[in-house]
């Protein structure tokens, strides 16, 4: 047995994975079902950081992110801006990544246009688009955000939008949410904004699961709420879902619960791995010792 | 038949099936539908009136043309079924190099260069050439070529920025290349300086005041919290071991060593949490083009209930 998982083809590994994620999916996409799920610490001071927020109180919500990230990070962009709808916030969309503007524009299409049909842009949401210059651009915004953006993603002139009379800087945010795949990212906003700043700009985050680690240095001072990957997403979709999605909340509203099921499946089997990968390494160095 | 020809036999076996079931079914699988939306409909002036295509549910679009099928709000969008097939097939292009390098897996990794490439030059010129340099220095003509919704003075100063993109460039000369070296050099330095002030801030005095905590933690009715005391221990003698690990200028013997062991541990678990966010990660992706394949492309399932009724 020892000989045969010694020399087994790793495709049969990418195999049983494939299968292991595929089938719950399609379990679950035939059924509906979804996970119970008890938030943890950090996605409820999430959540209280923008419950606690008043009608008409802008909040920042910083897009970086890609398709490439889209599965991880999707549901909970999709939840920031749920939550913030419901709490009739004035959302400010930016994207520090070149094809953050996409993601954003998906959301607005998404949330904003197919439930909220009653917001109107320039009033309620406004999209200011990406910037190149990473956090060079944070640096600068943190003091003068129309040294900058002088238009929004349309090219609309920033002074003919309403909602931006009141914003100067992003000192002027309530709240900045990040949803970040990478560099420029979470760990950027904490390093030129909330951390030079820390009684006027509050930061909250959601990232992918290989930066959370990195991120968790941050906690609570820097950083007071930060959703690590799909778990936290979904965490954090509960919470929304619970207090704002009513009865029959709508399907696309329980996208990353609905992933925790091939989450549940895959990590099983990766521990099994690592168990049988183990006991193998260490039989085999018996052997060799023996001989 | 040895074991390489078994495996495309049975996939090109259930290709065949897919795009059989595709053509045979009612509804075309992958098929995008779109919703019409005039914009600016209420501006007498119809220079400013166009139609705006929005993603819309198959379901929604049955339902209109059950009540109407003569309705054009609804429509099918050849361009984006087309856009949602090659999405699918590239997925499938990728992922056959889990089985061995192959002609399709090189067709699409060599796309997703160039696209991304030309993507970024594109986005690069018009997010920072356009209004970050020739908007300040040409603005009237910026706002009437491009933008718009300009508001901006000339600003002579960046004329600079002008003088060293175009040094940068210089590099492409055989014999002008040491000229590059100049804008170089001062990118390497802003961008160091940022990031080193950047840092140490957040990174450096931050961490340092982090760490600095009670290890007796009153709860909010003054009585002793135990698990927090425990928490506010732990990551302080983790700091610490962890720190001892990385001080080689007395040898790892004695209680040193035994500290130094302990930073060790405290440094696999943390490359453990790593590893398993990372994980989790990587499943997630994976488990989002699954869904992409099964929902979007074959219509398999329907999670979203997008193709209700259908």
């Amino acid at each position: 047995m020892i000989q045969f998982f010694s020399k087994l083809d790793k495709r049969w590994i990418f195999l049983l994975m494939f299968l292991s994620v595929i089938i719950p999916i399609y379990i679950i996409g035939k059924t509906g079902l979804t996970f119970p799920e008890v938030p943890s610490v950090l996605a409820e001071n999430t959540f209280n950081a923008i419950d606690e927020l008043n009608e008409g109180d802008p909040i920042l919500l910083a897009f970086d992110f890609d398709p490439a990230s889209e599965g991880e990070l999707g549901p909970m962009a999709t939840s920031f801006t749920l939550h913030a709808c419901k709490k009739k916030l004035k959302i400010y969309f930016i994207a520090l990544w070149p094809v953050g503007p996409q993601m954003i524009d998906d959301n607005i299409e998404k949330v904003i246009m197919a439930d909220f049909p009653h917001m109107v842009y320039g009033k309620d949401f406004v999209n200011l688009g990406f910037k190149p210059g990473n956090e060079g651009v944070i640096k600068v915004i943190v003091t003068d955000l129309r040294e900058l953006y002088t238009t929004d993603d349309k090219g609309t002139a920033i002074n003919d939008i309403p909602m931006m009379e009141s914003i100067n800087s992003i000192q002027d945010f309530e709240l900045i949410a990040n949803v970040s795949a990478g560099y420029p990212g979470t760990k950027e906003w904490v390093q030129y904004a909330s951390t030079p700043y820390p009684d006027k700009i509050k930061l909250v985050g959601g990232c992918t699961g290989v930066q959370a680690p990195l991120l968790y240095p941050y906690i609570p001072d820097q950083l007071p709420g930060l959703l690590g990957a799909i778990k936290g997403a979904a965490e954090y979709e509960a919470l929304v879902i619970n207090k704002y999605g009513g009865e029959d909340p709508d399907p696309k509203y329980l996208e990353a619960r609905r992933r925790m099921g091939p989450q549940l499946v895959a990590h099983i089997f990766i521990i099994i791995l690592i168990i049988i990968a183990n006991i193998v390494y260490f039989s085999e160095r018996r052997e060799a010792a023996r001989k | 038949m040895n074991r390489h020809n078994i495996f495309w036999v049975i996939l090109i076996s259930l290709g065949v099936l897919i795009l059989g079931n595709a053509f045979l079914s009612e509804y075309f699988p992958g098929s995008v539908y779109v919703k019409a939306v005039e914009v600016n409909a209420d501006d007498p002036d119809h220079a400013n009136q166009w139609t705006k295509y929005r993603n819309a549910n198959p379901r929604d679009y049955i339902k209109a043309e059950a009540e109407d099928p003569n309705q054009v709000v609804y429509q099918f969008s050849l361009s984006r079924t087309i856009g949602v097939w090659v999405a699918a097939l590239f997925t499938l292009f990728i992922f056959s190099f889990l089985y061995r390098d192959n002609p399709f897996y090189k067709i699409a990794e060599a796309v997703v260069v160039g696209v991304s490439a030309a993507y970024w030059m594109v986005v690069a010129f018009w997010t920072t050439i356009v209004p970050n340099l020739l908007g300040k220095l040409i603005p009237n003509t910026i706002k009437e070529w491009a933008m718009p919704g300009l508001e901006a003075e000339v600003e002579f100063l960046y004329i600079f920025p002008l003088i060293l993109g175009i040094m940068l460039l210089m590099r492409l000369s055989p014999k002008g290349g040491w000229i590059s070296r100049w804008p170089l050099a001062f990118i390497i330095g802003t961008t160091a300086g940022i990031r080193l002030t950047g840092f140490i801030h957040a990174d450096f005095l931050s961490q340092i005041r982090n760490t600095i905590m009670p290890i007796w933690v009153a709860d909010s009715s003054g009585m002793f919290d135990f698990w927090g005391s425990l928490r506010s221990l732990i990551i302080v003698l983790g700091v610490l071991a962890g720190i001892v690990y990385f001080f080689f200028s007395i040898e790892h013997k004695g209680w040193v060593g035994k500290i130094a062991r302990g930073g060790i541990w405290v440094l696999m678990i943390t490359f453990g949490a790593a590893f398993g966010y990372t994980v989790m990660g990587r499943i997630a992706l994976l488990a989002i083009r699954l869904e992409f394949l099964m929902d979007d492309w074959l219509w398999i399932i329907d999670p979203g209930l997008k193709r209700l009724g259908m």
